[in-house]
């Protein structure tokens, strides 16, 4: 038996109930093994040499005196990782180490092993690099208009690092029809994920030649893959655990340069090596959010109808790949999974620059298109004399329908999100009737449940469960699954114990680790729940057949009259146990069985027919709506959001506690993103590369949180569940500007909304000036001509 | 083995190389109610102290300039940040981390309400937000909402927006209040 998705037991005992996290007493008591925790022997010290220079080639490399100091075992530089690497196929630009050039102020030129970290400190400093300096590019004007070096040899021309120009549907006959059009521009300011733990690895390489790796990654197998390239060491002999993590949010899921170095100086020294980041240093290596500048045009029909839609956005990317190229994909994937759209053209396009490269980050690529629309949405409401709720329920996405974009959408509960955050909020009846200095604002957003295709391209299960048990009743659940914080681990164990009838202690998890467990992909695209979950319960399905079987075989009773139940079989009608799990294991086990089972999962194929379609299909969209309520102190510019309502469609709550804090997790980091937080700079320096300097919202700061579960029952969900890591992060930012301009009546079109943008924006009120803050102008870039994709049958239509 | 590396540099480009001196101290102290005796270099901190001389890896380290209050352990039942106290200051006192606070057998009640109330997500500011918390109930039984906040502002963290933790101290001194010193989560797991 197996199955995928939506269940058929309605009588939970651990799905939708608040259960604690299995990882939470080693978390509260101090036990949790963090990288940096891992006890070793005999073990040296690693750091980074990094450029001073946002853009030089390196004429040489003097080590002999760093070399010199005593307690300093090795010091290598680029020419010991020569094997280029990266995390997308198409964009293997990285090295562990420079390699000729450096790229941005942080890029590691070389890295010292030492005895300790303050010899390693201390030598580090010894170590002579002489730069060529070259002309650096800090925005993406600079870069685009550029003469000099090309911050990527193979780079396409001015510094352009990949451009997207897609057409579904009829754009131009929209918009030539349409009673109103809306064009406005935007601006997205990148972030850092500032996890509280500072990235860290360490490395062992044994006599016969193995390679481990213990470190902070969100994606073990990724990392595996990536050593093995970089050290030109078969996957197999390059193990990859992924210790207990202190919070991912996206910026450790590829492999990094730390960890790429201490690997090799394991492999010279034959001595475990660890490095750790400073702080600083995470601010430099970052791999954070894109600032993004959005150009939106949108036709509609009076009664406020999207007839069409027009996006385009040019992503700063930093100075290498990274994910870049599905960032770029990303940020025109989704506003057709959200709002039904006949008519749709994305341009888009990534530019290198010399600073910290961007990645992925909660939300990945989407955030800063999804702020544009949300705002632009409000002002055609306005334009149109409808209420923001109105025009958005007219503009639904169907359920269990195609986008003109060929995103298949299944489950959506965008509807009952808006209505229940409109009516919980009381929005209607505030907005635009609150006194001046307070308003209230609302946005809307859909994220995927894990991304449909892989990264590099196969065929292959994106993840694998392995449930083996044995006589005494144990079962151990092996999946390279890996839990950063989010409550996975929780995830797989819960769902094991329902099927098999036991509690969540019963269970033994081996997770986040390449040699003990098969693949899972790793902890991005909030894919893991839906994934690993819908693997786990064919896995879990399987053993209780395997068990049912034997025990009605024994006792001449059908299998469907048995059940699994409180650590018994028992019959399915009375609920009596008839004999406990251990004895039912030895049954099984004697009559045969090996009393394991496993458990794949692949997403249907799901891309469209066209190049760039592997990014945005998904098995499952979850949906979110939010309202901020904000006061403006319209003297200091400062905007407190003061409450906020957020409704969340992720499927069934496996567990409504954990569903609650990823809410909640993911509204702070939106208002973060959309007031304080900013990674900017000075120069080619970072402007504050501290927890300081760069402000998040403290417990002060965070407003009440009201959190709202709309849980629809995804047919292909595990128990129909769908992602609540990401989605809720999405809303926040736009429903923030849209209750700054319902407050005091000023658009800040840019975020972060700091109180700098908001007075300026209410200079020009006061002057009778448009009231507005935001760009005016859109980079000037090239994009390609259009490729025009036919939209699939049932596709929205004019 | 010694690897590598190559070339030349250009004598302007060169830089001193003594090596860092320093002075060595003792220092007596009782850390989760054990007498510790350690010999340390004058400028070694408390947070390195602890992790790196005793094990107690359950201090965290997650900025090391004061902004984070991962750190955060109690001296003499006071809240201190491990990686600005010098460990020669504490010569003498009362040093409490999260694995001093209490076990898993016999927790301390903001142990069971992190625990209930999912606060300890990633879990890396927990200890820093258990101890900091433990103060605060030392002080005030039963703190409004706006003086949980206040005592947590200097504790970062970036998963769970506060609302849990928040919550769990609040319930955590219901607890107390309730004669419950040390009862075990309700909830399975």
């Amino acid at each position: 038996m197996s199955s995928t998705g939506s269940t058929r037991t309605p009588d939970f005992t651990i799905i939708g109930h608040r259960r604690s996290k299995v990882d939470a007493w080693p978390k509260v008591t101090g036990r949790a093994n963090y990288a940096d925790d891992l006890p070793f022997a005999h073990l040296l010290y690693a750091r980074l040499l990094r450029s001073p220079h946002a853009h030089a080639r390196i004429r040489a490399i003097d080590a002999t005196r760093a070399l010199a100091v005593p307690g300093v075992t090795a010091v290598i530089s680029g020419a010991d990782l020569p094997v280029p690497y990266g995390i997308l196929p198409v964009s293997q630009d990285e090295h562990g180490l420079a390699v000729d050039k450096v790229r941005f102020v942080g890029d590691p030129v070389a890295a010292i092993a030492a005895e300790d970290e303050e010899t390693a400190d201390h030598a580090m400093g010894l170590i002579v690099v002489d730069y060529d300096v070259l002309t650096a590019c800090m925005t993406v004007d600079e870069a685009l208009s550029a003469t000099g070096d090309p911050i990527h040899a193979n780079g396409k021309a001015n510094n352009v690092h990949k451009r997207v120009a897609l057409e579904f549907g009829a754009v131009e006959a929209a918009f030539e029809a349409a009673a109103h059009v809306r064009e406005d521009l935007f601006f997205y300011g990148g972030s850092n994920h500032l996890a509280l733990e500072e990235h860290a690895a360490v490395a062992e390489y044994s006599p016969d030649g193995r390679l481990t790796l213990w470190s902070s990654t969100q994606t073990p197998h990724y990392v595996q893959r990536a050593l093995a390239k970089a050290l030109q060491l078969p996957e197999r002999r390059v193990r990859v655990v992924a210790s207990v993590i202190g919070g991912g949010f996206g910026g450790k899921t590829e492999a990094l340069p730390h960890e790429v170095a201490a690997a090799r100086l394991a492999m010279i020294t034959g001595r475990p090596v660890k490095c750790r980041l400073s702080r600083e240093e995470v601010f430099y290596s970052h791999r954070g959010r894109h600032p993004m500048h959005v150009q939106l045009r949108a036709a509609a029909r009076v009664d406020g109808t999207l007839t069409g839609l027009h996006v385009r956005t040019v992503l700063d990317g930093g100075a290498y790949g990274s994910y870049g190229v599905a960032s770029t994909y990303y940020s025109g994937a989704l506003p057709p999974a959200t709002y039904r759209l006949p008519a749709y053209r994305f341009e888009g396009a990534r530019v290198f620059t010399n600073k910290p490269p961007c990645g992925p980050k909660r939300g990945h690529g989407t955030p800063q298109p999804r702020f544009g629309l949300e705002v632009l949405l409000d002002k055609l409401a306005e334009d149109l004399g409808l209420d923001p709720l109105a025009i958005r329920l007219k503009n639904l996405v169907a359920e269990d329908s195609v986008t003109v974009n060929h995103l298949r959408v299944t489950s959506c509960g965008l509807r009952a999100c808006l209505e229940r955050v409109a009516d919980a909020s009381g929005f209607l009846d505030k907005h635009r009737r609150l006194p001046r200095g307070e308003g209230v604002g609302l946005a809307a957003s859909c994220y995927l449940s894990g991304a449909a295709l892989p990264i590099y391209w196969n065929g292959l299960p994106h993840t694998t469960v392995h449930i083996q048990a044995d006589r005494t009743g144990t079962v151990h659940v092996a999946c390279g699954a890996t839990d950063i914080g989010q409550g996975s681990d929780s995830v797989l164990a819960s769902l094991v114990a329902e099927v098999l009838g036991l509690d969540l202690v019963d269970i033994q998890l081996d997770t986040a680790d390449t040699a003990l467990a098969a693949v899972d992909l790793g902890s991005y695209s909030s894919r893991v729940t839906f994934m690993m979950g819908n693997a786990a319960l064919r896995a879990a399905e399987n053993l209780r057949e395997q068990v049912l079987c034997a025990v009605g075989r024994e006792l001449h009773l059908p299998t469907h009259r048995l059940i699994l139940h409180s650590g018994q079989v028992a019959l399915r009608d009375e609920r009596s146990p008839i004999m406990s799990w251990p004895d039912a294991l030895q049954l099984t086990q004697a009559s045969g069985a090996v009393l394991a089972a496993s458990g794949t999962y692949a997403p249907p194929p799901l891309a469209g027919p066209y190049k760039g379609a592997g990014v945005g299909p998904s098995p499952a969209y979850s949906y979110s709506a939010c309202v901020v309520h904000v006061n403006v102190d319209a003297e200091t510019g400062q905007v407190v959001p003061s409450e906020v309502w957020l409704a969340h469609d992720g499927g069934r709550a496996l567990n409504p506690t954990q569903v609650e804090g990823q809410i909640e997790g993911g509204v702070y980091m939106g208002l973060g993103e959309a007031l304080w937080e900013e990674q900017s700079f000075r120069g080619p320096l970072h402007a504050g590369p501290t927890a300081l300097d760069y402000k998040t919202p403290t417990a002060l700061d965070m407003p009440i949180v009201h959190c709202l579960l709309v849980e629809t029952d995804d047919r292909e969900g595990p128990f129909g569940a769908k992602e609540v890591g990401q989605g809720p992060l999405l809303p926040v930012p736009p429903a923030v500007a849209n209750a700054v301009y319902d407050a005091v009546g000023v658009r800040v079109d840019e975020v972060p909304i700091t109180p700098d943008k908001v007075l300026r924006a209410l200079d020009r009120q006061a002057r009778g000036q448009p009231a507005r803050h935001g760009p005016r102008r859109f980079p000037d870039i090239a994009y390609p001509p259009l490729t025009v994709v036919e939209p699939p049958a049932g596709a929205p239509q004019l | 083995m010694k690897s590598t590396i190559v070339a030349t540099v250009p004598p302007a480009l060169q830089v001193d190389d003594s090596a860092p001196g320093d002075r060595w101290l003792t220092v007596d102290m009782t850390v989760n109610g054990v007498p510790r005796m350690l010999r340390a270099p004058a400028h070694r901190t408390l947070l390195e102290a602890l992790r790196e001389d005793l094990g107690l890896t359950g201090t965290k380290h997650g900025c090391e300039l004061g902004e984070c209050g991962a750190c955060t352990v109690l001296v003499d039942g006071q809240p201190r940040l491990g990686c600005l106290t010098l460990l020669a200051s504490v010569e003498g006192r009362t040093v409490t981390t999260v694995e001093g606070l209490g076990t898993t057998a016999e927790p301390h009640p903001l142990q069971v309400a992190f625990v209930d109330r999912g606060a300890a997500q990633c879990g890396y500011c927990t200890g820093g937000m258990l101890l900091t918390a433990a103060a605060l109930l030392a002080d005030n039984a039963d703190p409004t909402e706006a003086e949980v906040r206040a005592a947590l502002a200097g504790n970062l963290c970036r998963c769970t927006g506060y609302a849990s933790i928040v919550a769990a101290v609040r319930q955590a001194a219901r607890m107390v209040a309730g004669g419950a010193s040390h009862p075990r989560s309700g909830a399975q797991g």
